[in-house]
């Protein structure tokens, strides 16, 4: 038993987190937040260089054949470097949908391009409800078009088609296709840009295997929680850097309790959603009997740290952290909308409760 | 990564477990809830048997009758004995902590002559540390130690001694030298409780029980022979020690909180709130998810960190992470056990309405000192700010 990154794991990281650094430094992040999409097709080039796009994907669509926690070890890189731009839309949530969802044929179509970097994706799920629970979809189709709207639905205007949730499945969406419009809301996240998209009789392909959408969401979600915790680990490094080098009373303030001990919840917050973010990899990965827990405990855990962790980090910042031009912000930002995608940590306290406490769940061992 | 069990540990758990199930008491359930002065010979007895079997401490070196376990096949070791509800053995500070201090800083003599009676149970140990002004900052401490000949001399007070009515043996920290910094004047004593000089009181807390003793030392003769390590060193050999209790500890204890957990889920589907099951109110879902969620976590915390500490050799201040994540989360889960029972939470054992004989009433106020005893929050956070973050020394 070995619960720790592989060496070939710990390579990925290591290259993922030195390619981020000198292609997309902050001074890009803050650029390309002002750009309205935070896409930068050049950056997304190099991305499918280095193989980043099709990870997890098979070969035969151009994919790199790596397994989920490989995709982990990525996110959270991705989001130590407050990524901007449709890498976890396209790769996390609309790349893995096709890849549990889609035909083989459908997959050639739309996963591969996906893989070589000539596309981009996401997933249109949340309406006006704003529920993640599928029951609650309402746009449906009719004679093969879709009509209705769709909400919080991110990086849609970088995106070349949308995976809609309609009420008989999912289906393939072409944003230049006629009756689609995206409109940008104005949400907390500038890195990654949230719209309201219309669909009014749009033409639509639906995948062959809709069933596959709740596997595929849950990679997702995983995916999401470990770009959570590089996020915290980031805002941890600077807070830890700031507390040794900013004095007041004549002392550096990390000597104060009051401080240190912020930064040690910041560390065991951190390390604990890492923890459960690997696992819930894992766990999906082998297709263990927990994977759908593991996934609802990473995510619920994770979407509760990063705002606390986020919180400690600009208390510890004092004014600077209050401040535009300190980046703890853009990553509070980030935390923020990620904390409810895919489900906030309410959600998944429920959905584990149906798993654990239910006793038809499937884990329910005691009952 | 690859978190399913390698080929060793899976022979491990099936020669262990094969074990188990021959030779552990079934009625230990009948033993439980008995204070440990009724069921002390009990505990002596099973773990008389699990060292017969080779097994009372599989973590300890070959040599020493232990079986050079790996950290992963430790945490199989308590898995297999929580899963049979096997109890507890009766040495438990002689064989984690005590031990294996023996074992790094002893002589050959002192080897010989004290490991095999911890392995055995035959004598008891506990722990000479805390003092009433060397609490957090234990280096303060005052007890001393005066060259006498071949002996020393002992004088002072010990507080928060675990096992101090039945101790045969006290692995104590003295002042050798009071005259140099407060950590260089330190010596560890392996102390013969039998001595003339030794009194016991016990000390009861908040429980109503008295699982801790005070000690009283007055003109106590130890031989020479029986300083652990280097005079003057006793800060290091004492750490040692502590680092043995913030280590190992996490991985049994959640085995603990996983029947706690299972036990209050099954409760909550009988427990009635406002006329409908517990497990019917959307609050108490939440909550008992969280506390579910954080127990796995705990788990995987641990694997990661024995994970890492196999892959560097170094044992680190996983052991502070661990300690501050389980005791904070253990008053966490009580006190969803006291909002789930309502006032029924607060029956201690011996009324006929307490559920579980007490045990959350009691839980419900025994939590409280895991956030002080083997070192407190504040002092975990310290050692996490200072020696894992870096942050400079705040004392």
């Amino acid at each position: 038993m070995q619960f720790g990154l592989s060496d070939s794991q710990l390579l990925l990281k290591d290259n993922a987190r030195k390619f981020f650094a000198s292609e997309c430094p902050m001074a890009s992040v803050r650029r390309l937040m002002e750009t309205g999409t935070a896409y930068d097709a050049a950056l997304w080039s190099k991305m499918a260089e280095q193989g980043y796009l099709g990870i997890i994907f098979p070969e035969e669509y151009d994919g790199a054949g790596l397994g989920k926690v490989d995709l982990i070890v990525l996110m959270e890189e991705a989001g130590r470097a407050l990524l901007p731009g449709p890498f976890f839309s396209t790769v996390a949530l609309a790349g893995a949908v096709l890849s549990e969802a889609a035909t083989p044929e459908q997959k050639k179509r739309y996963l591969a391009p996906l893989c070589r970097g000539e596309a981009r994706a996401t997933v249109a799920f949340l309406e006006t409800g704003a529920s993640w629970n599928p029951a609650d979809v309402r746009v449906a189709s009719a004679n093969g078009r879709l009509s209705g709207e769709k909400l919080f639905v991110t990086d849609a205007a970088a995106a070349d088609f949308l995976l809609v949730v309609a009420r008989e499945g999912v289906y393939v969406v072409q944003t230049k296709a006629a009756g689609v419009s995206i409109e940008l809301m104005n949400g907390l996240d500038l890195t990654r840009p949230q719209y309201a998209v219309r669909l009014s009789g749009t033409p639509a392909e639906q995948l062959g295997n809709s069933e596959g959408l709740a596997r595929g969401l849950q990679v997702g979600a995983a995916a999401l929680a470990a770009e959570l915790v590089g996020g915290m680990q980031r805002t941890l490094e600077m807070t830890v850097e700031y507390a040794k080098t900013r004095k007041q009373f004549g002392k550096p303030i990390g000597i104060f309790q009051a401080v240190q001990h912020q930064c040690a919840d910041m560390y065991l917050e951190t390390e604990s959603a890492r923890s459960a973010a690997y696992y819930a990899a894992w766990a999906l990965e082998e297709n263990s009997p927990d994977a759908e827990a593991a996934v609802s405990i990473a995510k619920l855990y994770a979407s509760d740290a990063g705002r606390t962790v986020g919180n400690r980090g600009i208390q510890v910042h004092g004014g600077m952290g209050f401040t535009w031009e300190n980046d703890v912000h853009l990553y509070y930002r980030r935390a923020k909308a990620s904390e409810t995608m895919l489900g906030d940590a309410t959600f998944h306290r429920e959905r584990l409760a149906r798993l654990v406490i239910d006793a038809h769940g499937a884990l329910a061992k005691s009952a | 990564m690859d978190l399913n069990l390698s080929a060793d540990e899976r022979s491990f758990r099936n020669e262990f477990r094969t074990w188990l199930e021959a030779n552990v008491p079934r009625d230990w359930p009948e033993w439980r809830e008995k204070p440990l002065e009724e069921s002390f010979d009990y505990l002596r007895a099973w773990q008389r048997k699990l060292y017969e079997g080779g097994w009372a401490a599989v973590s300890w070196p070959r040599e020493y009758g232990g079986r050079s376990a790996t950290l992963m096949q430790q945490a199989i070791f308590w898995e297999e004995m929580a899963r049979l509800e096997a109890p507890p053995m009766a040495n438990a500070l002689g064989l984690g902590l005590i031990g294996p201090t023996i074992i790094a800083y002893g002589t050959e003599a002192q080897k010989k002559r004290f490991v095999p009676k911890i392995l055995s149970a035959e004598e008891i140990w506990c722990q000479g540390f805390s003092e009433p002004n060397a609490g957090s900052d234990l280096a303060s401490l005052q007890t001393e130690a005066r060259l006498d000949g071949g002996h020393y001399v002992v004088n002072g007070q010990k507080v928060w001694t675990s096992y101090g009515w039945i101790g045969d043996w006290c692995e104590l920290v003295v002042r050798t030298d009071p005259n140099v910094p407060k950590h260089k004047g330190l010596t560890v004593l392996l102390l013969n409780m039998k001595s003339p000089g030794v009194e016991v009181r016990p000390l009861r807390q908040m429980t109503g029980e008295s699982e801790f003793n005070e000690l009283f030392f007055r003109d106590v003769r130890v031989p020479v022979d029986n300083v652990l390590g280097q005079v003057n060193d006793g800060w290091n050999v004492a750490i040692s020690t502590l680092m043995h209790e913030r280590g190992s500890y996490g991985a049994r204890l959640h085995l603990l909180f996983k029947r706690n957990i299972n036990r209050l889920i099954e409760l909550s589907r009988t427990f009635k709130h406002n006329g409908c099951p517990a497990a019917q109110n959307p609050l108490v879902r939440q909550k008992l998810a969280q506390c579910y969620a954080e127990i796995e976590i705990m788990r995987l915390n641990q694997l990661r960190a024995f994970s890492r500490i196999t892959a560097t050799g170094i044992p680190g201040p996983e052991g502070s992470i661990q300690k501050l994540f389980w005791s904070e989360l253990n008053q966490r889960v009580q006190q969803v056990a006291q909002e789930l029972l309502g006032p029924y939470g607060q029956l201690a054992k011996g009324d006929l309405l307490a559920v579980d004989n007490g045990i959350w009433s009691y839980g419900y106020l025994r939590t409280r000192g895991n956030t002080i005893e083997a070192g407190t929050s504040e002092v975990q956070r310290n050692i996490i700010g200072h020696f894992v973050l870096g942050l400079p020394r705040s004392y």
